[in-house]
């Protein structure tokens, strides 16, 4: 199923500084093994070894949790568009900040 | 001066320099600030803080502040009042209520993250400042962002109570009002904070914000007289208050302020929303969201952002999480109003209802000293109780009728 990612700005390393990206994929597994070949080493910031999302770390679907949707077994459907958003969210370190603060002048 | 030296991740212990953000980029969890206790050993007896101003700052070594407070120069330190009559109702020999009911300016006990978190945003050079709420932070961030010359986004449940929105209003801010629970609210406003450069408190100055909390708890060691409550019972919306009174107990003893000594922790929640509780009656800290469905407003975070580590904490004290129903709470409210002369909002009835419960199922020792946060004030929730406090009639400004309908007592006709 084709969907899209918005990607957080402390992934955007992982994805050249992309803050979208576009996917195929089923459900979260797929999504996050998909997204692993595209931009190796994301995975390990998403979820843990066996699967489980990141704790801190809350997706949403179409602006709705998706532990609310059946969280790993969730299906994903033509067009969903995909939030990842740090429980505790927000703020980029040192340089990525001073660029965002160039980008708003 | 600042004894504060970094920020470090909660879960991986990354380390980062102290900077506007609150997760880490490894694993996400919340960063916490790291003092250097082995200074303020040395440099700051408690002894000097006696003759300090009665506000918040009296403890400003322990706070992430390097300069003087922008605002909230008059915060905190809010009595700490022993509440036989309650104590009695409650079947407890010793009881005492934290009464953030009166905080300075906003009747609530976030006033004291705000005044951090703003003091910071200056330090940060945000000229702009904005939260997600419940209420009571909006309030806050309204008032104190007046003060302190800030431009303001406000973010908002759009059922908030009356009383909250003018509340906020009145200061200038932008008020923004969202369809949807605080926690669709609350992602809206992280997806803005990941945008704009801008201090959004709860957001990237979460580390610094939640430190704020921590005063309640020197407050409250300091007001029993350099020592902890044996127990301690907190209303739990995000979860960040009561690890944060928790730290605070903890520092002082590695400060050596305090003797060494335990406190048992107890977090208590709407039963209309009580993610944080149900872990903690199920003997994990795994979270699973709910969708909010309570009349306790201030409380209503579905999907709380510090909810692992208030129930770990809760469990590691040897206390406990416990939840109650809204009429329980209006009882509370009414209970807390009718023996101590104390006006709560809808969160101080679910903490008062919870020490009920918890001392009637055996959990909460009553012969043991007792401490309630009340975190604020119920001048804000009126609608809560209004339906059950309706005024009577009035009556014709005749003695006989008032001792007729109130005293019971029949005028009998004289000779």
């Amino acid at each position: 199923m084709p969907i899209t990612i918005r990607i957080p700005p402390p992934l955007r390393k992982y994805t050249d500084g992309a803050d979208v990206v576009e996917a195929t994929a089923r459900n979260l597994g797929e999504l996050f093994e998909g997204l692993d070949q595209k931009f190796p080493g994301i995975k390990k910031v998403l979820c843990a070894a066996d699967g489980t999302p990141q704790r801190f770390l809350n997706i949403y679907v179409n602006e709705e949790d998706i532990r609310f949707l059946g969280g790993v077994q969730y299906n994903f459907q033509d067009g969903d568009e995909v939030l990842l958003i740090p429980a505790i969210a927000g703020g980029a370190p040192g340089d990525a900040l001073l660029s965002l603060q160039d980008g708003n002048r | 001066m600042s004894y504060t030296s970094h920020l470090r991740c909660r879960q991986c212990g990354r380390t980062y320099k102290l900077e506007p953000i609150a997760a880490c980029e490894d694993c996400w969890a919340p960063l916490e600030v790291i003092y250097d206790y082995d200074r303020i050993r040395s440099e700051v007896p408690r002894a000097s803080l006696a003759s300090r101003p009665q506000t918040m700052w009296r403890y400003r070594e322990l706070l992430p502040v390097a300069g003087e407070p922008w605002v909230g120069r008059s915060t905190g330190f809010t009595p700490l009042l022993p509440a036989p009559r309650l104590a009695q109702a409650l079947g407890a020999r010793e009881v005492y209520l934290k009464n953030d009911a009166v905080n300075y300016p906003t009747l609530s006990f976030k006033d004291r993250v705000v005044a951090v978190a703003l003091s910071k945003a200056r330090e940060f050079g945000f000229d702009t400042v904005g939260c997600s709420s419940t209420g009571n932070l909006a309030n806050s961030v309204g008032a104190q962002a007046a003060a302190g010359g800030f431009k303001t986004f406000i973010f908002v449940p759009a059922d908030l109570e009356p009383e909250k929105v003018i509340n906020t209003r009145v200061y200038g801010a932008t008020l923004i009002k969202v369809s949807g629970n605080y926690d669709q609210v609350n992602r809206l406003c992280s997806e803005i904070s990941q945008k704009y450069s801008w201090g959004i408190v709860n957001v990237n100055l979460r580390s610094y914000y939640s430190e704020g909390s921590k005063t309640l708890g020197y407050e409250v060691a300091e007001q029993l007289g350099w020592r902890l409550p044996q127990n301690i019972v907190v209303p739990m919306a995000g979860g960040s208050l009561i690890t944060k009174i928790h730290k605070s107990f903890t520092e002082l003893q590695k400060l050596g302020w305090i003797e060494p000594a335990s406190t048992k922790f107890f977090g208590a929640q709407a039963t209309g929303c009580s993610p944080i509780t149900t872990a903690a009656k199920n003997g994990t800290c795994e979270i699973i969201p709910q969708k909010p469905n309570t009349l306790v407003k201030s409380l209503a975070i579905g999907n709380p952002a510090d909810g692992f580590y208030a129930a770990k904490m809760i469990l590691e004290s040897g206390g406990a999480g416990e939840d109650v129903s809204d009429v329980e709470v209006i009882d509370g409210i009414r209970l807390l109003a009718e023996t101590e002369g104390l006006f709560a909002e809808t969160a101080g009835g679910v903490t008062v209802a919870v020490a009920r419960k918890l001392i009637r199922l055996g959990r909460l020792n009553p012969e043991e000293s007792i401490v309630l946060a009340i975190t604020g004030n119920g001048l804000k929730t009126v609608g809560a109780v209004s339906g059950e406090l309706k005024a009577s009639e009035p009556i014709r400004p005749r003695l006989a009728e008032f001792e007729e309908q109130y005293l019971n007592v029949h005028a009998t006709a004289s000779a």
